[in-house]
């Protein structure tokens, strides 16, 4: 590694940023949050967990009944990390304070991909963290199941702060799921999670996070990956149920030759959403590619669906598309695609379209027989169907099913 | 089968039909000639309900119901069928999927995977609904549609244009079928098929021909005299044919 931050200097970096506002989103008063909660006892089996609580997971992708489709578990509850386990060879998954004690190097990774001062939130996790999770895929492992990651919030008006590290060595192969949820009725709570993803050489990492939280609690992530030659990125992210606020936008930087990222979004913002999400790639090296899709979808929320991809190497390609449909009078889609060529060799491109449903599209199918209520839940049912090229089948099918849970709730 | 009676249609502000009669019985199939931009594809989609096709005179008689105002997809349902001449591309929604639409609540898997077969969709069923389908793709994907959904009247909108030699006779193939053809009695099909060029009626047996010119029909006859007289005649000859 050519440079190690000393901890230090990130806490000092981060006590001035501790002020500092987002760039982008509302800004949010982190006094008016509690930063303390009860503590969760550990469990050995996870299945032991309330049920009520088990099934709030699973609508996010976390089974803990039974986990034998899955190569590792994490779960954390508010502060209180209560179960870590790795179920194959080659995969290591542990809290992130107890990685930071294992292994001296992890430093080396701290806040590399993200900046500790991008803004009060970053700092706040720096200054106050609460957990996280450590997830590595060791040189060369193939993790055939998918590791799960749970972030849960059960404590009133909790501000929970993570900082998770995933690191997936050289040609690894590993699928993640982060499940991400509160109890259905949660009042008010606010999460920050601070996630750096590094891909090394001809590794592939699949990162699929599926947010499931409630219509008082506001959401703040801090997202940076770093792909190296040859490695592939895939991140797949769906928020459908209600949620006050959610701003995002990662950052993934290609800065080995051929590296390959994709974003894929599937949005719906009910009333009273917000949702402020979009996704940058930066091509910076040789013949690197990216492909950002989203699929935004109103029945009253407000969707800044963003997306950013500037190549600065020769023989990069990236492909931008963004699609919304507006199914109520009151939703907003707000679509702002952005490229940045910085060299003559770049291929760089984007499509976004915002509407509603076209009406040609809903009698085509009527004109088979179809009610409009039938043809109109035919659409949107395929408009959220992505198609994710590379998408292991067991990570497809487990999206499916919350795309599918989500879209019953909305017709 | 299907009664048009005095039938007046506006679209866009523009009155298009002017008092078209029309009777087809069960078991025949009519076809409809006329000059680009005569209202031919009007006329379908009024009588399969298009709501931007706005009925201002008439009444159309289906299977002795008045439909005049019943909705597109009540008709649909009722038992009228059509094949779109340019249908919209439905993204994300596959085309398996959409052909099970057309199944309705019936439930007949493997007849929908032989008909695909025998039209030479295969391929094409992963694929979202008419995105980049060639010409015949397309006409082959309506009809597939149409087949599954088993229409007791079938409106055609000019099956064979842009289909080349080879699949014209596939696609005249299963036109009889969703018509019945092969029955020589007891059919309970009926079709009304629109063709500019006639090359249809070397594979489908139509009785009569209609002759449509500024949205009004000018000629009624057995369908292959019509043709051969507009072939020799033009349809400048039919504007001044008999009534
Ligand atoms: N939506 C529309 N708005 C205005 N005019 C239309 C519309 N659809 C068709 N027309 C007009 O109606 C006439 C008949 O069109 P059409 O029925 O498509 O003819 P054909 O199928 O015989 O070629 C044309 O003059 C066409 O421009
Ligand atoms: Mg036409």
């Amino acid at each position: 590694m050519s440079k190690v931050v000393p901890s230090r200097k990130n806490r000092e970096l981060a006590e001035k940023a501790l002020e500092k506002k987002p760039a982008l989103g509302e800004d949010i008063d982190l006094s008016a949050y509690s930063s303390s909660a009860e503590e969760h006892r550990y469990q050995n089996e996870p299945s032991h967990l309330p049920s009520q609580e088990k099934e709030n997971m699973l609508k996010v992708g976390i089974t803990l009944d039974d986990r034998s489709q899955r190569a590792g578990t994490f779960v954390q509850i508010d502060r209180s990390v209560i179960h870590t386990s790795a179920s194959q060879d080659g995969v290591e998954v542990m809290s992130i304070t107890k990685a930071l004690e294992t292994y001296s190097w992890l430093e080396d990774y701290w806040w590399r991909a993200v900046s500790v001062d991008t803004d009060k939130f970053t700092a706040q996790a720096e200054v106050n963290l609460d957990n996280g999770y450590f997830i590595r895929a060791l040189p060369g492992a193939k993790v055939v199941y998918p590791v799960q990651a749970c972030l849960y919030i059960a404590h009133q008006n909790l501000a929970q702060k993570v900082h998770n590290v995933i690191i997936a060595e050289e040609d690894s192969e590993i699928h993640i799921i982060t499940g991400c949820a509160t109890k259905p009725m949660q009042a008010s709570g606010l999460h920050i999670g601070i996630s750096e993803f590094y891909i090394k050489r001809g590794a592939k990492l699949t990162f699929t996070m599926i947010h499931n939280w409630a219509p008082g609690v506001a959401v703040r992530p801090r997202s940076g990956a770093i792909i190296e030659e040859n490695g592939v990125f895939l991140s797949n992210y769906v928020c459908m149920k209600p949620v006050r606020s959610v701003q995002m936008y990662p950052v993934a930087r290609c800065v080995g030759e051929k590296a390959i990222v994709r974003f894929n979004t599937i949005l719906v913002a009910p009333p009273g959403s917000n949702l402020d999400t979009g996704s940058r790639v930066l091509l910076d090296a040789k013949g690197s590619r990216a492909e950002i899709v989203a699929r935004t979808i109103t029945t009253g929320g407000t969707i800044i669906a963003r997306g950013y991809i500037a190549g600065s190497a020769p023989d990069v390609k990236g492909h931008l598309e963004c699609r919304g449909l507006i199914l109520s009078e009151r939703g907003v889609i707000h679509a702002i695609p952005e490229l940045k060529g910085e060299l003559a060799g770049v291929d760089l491109s984007h499509e976004a379209a915002v509407g509603k449903i076209a009406e040609e599209e809903v009698e085509y199918l009527m004109a088979r027989g179809l009610t409009r209520d039938e043809a109109t839940a035919m659409i949107v049912r395929g408009f959220l169907r992505v198609d994710i090229e590379g998408l292991p089948p067991e990570l497809a099918a487990e999206l499916r099913h919350a795309v599918e849970i989500s879209e019953k709730e909305l017709f | 089968m299907l009664q048009i009676q005095g039938l007046s249609v506006e679209t866009g502000g523009k009155e298009i039909l002017r008092g078209i009669n029309l009777f087809i019985g069960t078991g025949e199939t009519h076809v409809l000639f006329g000059p680009n931009g005569s209202g031919k594809t009007t006329l379908l989609m009024a009588i399969m309900g298009f709501p931007r096709y706005k009925i201002t005179r008439g009444r159309i008689i289906f299977k002795g119901h008045d439909i005049t105002n019943a909705s597109l997809d009540e008709r649909a349902r009722l038992g009228i069928g059509m094949s779109f001449q340019r249908p919209p591309v439905v993204r994300g929604v596959k085309m398996r999927d959409m052909v099970s639409a057309c199944l309705g609540s019936r439930d007949d898997g493997t007849a929908v995977a032989q008909l695909a077969e025998r039209l030479n969709m295969g391929d094409l069923m992963d694929r979202d609904v008419n995105y980049g389908f060639s010409g015949g793709e397309i006409k082959r994907s309506e009809l597939l549609q149409l087949l599954v959904q088993e229409p007791d009247l079938t409106l055609l909108d000019e099956p064979e244009s842009g289909v080349d030699l080879v699949n014209i006779a596939l696609i005249g193939e299963m036109i009889n079928e969703l018509l019945q053809k092969n029955l020589k009695r007891n059919r309970t099909r009926a079709g009304l098929i629109i063709t500019h060029t006639g090359h249809i009626l070397d594979y489908v047996h139509a009785s009569k021909g209609y002759v449509l010119i500024d949205g009004t029909v000018r000629c009624e006859r057995d369908a292959r005299e019509c043709l051969d007289s507009i072939k020799k005649h033009g349809y400048e000859g039919c504007a001044t044919c008999l009534k």
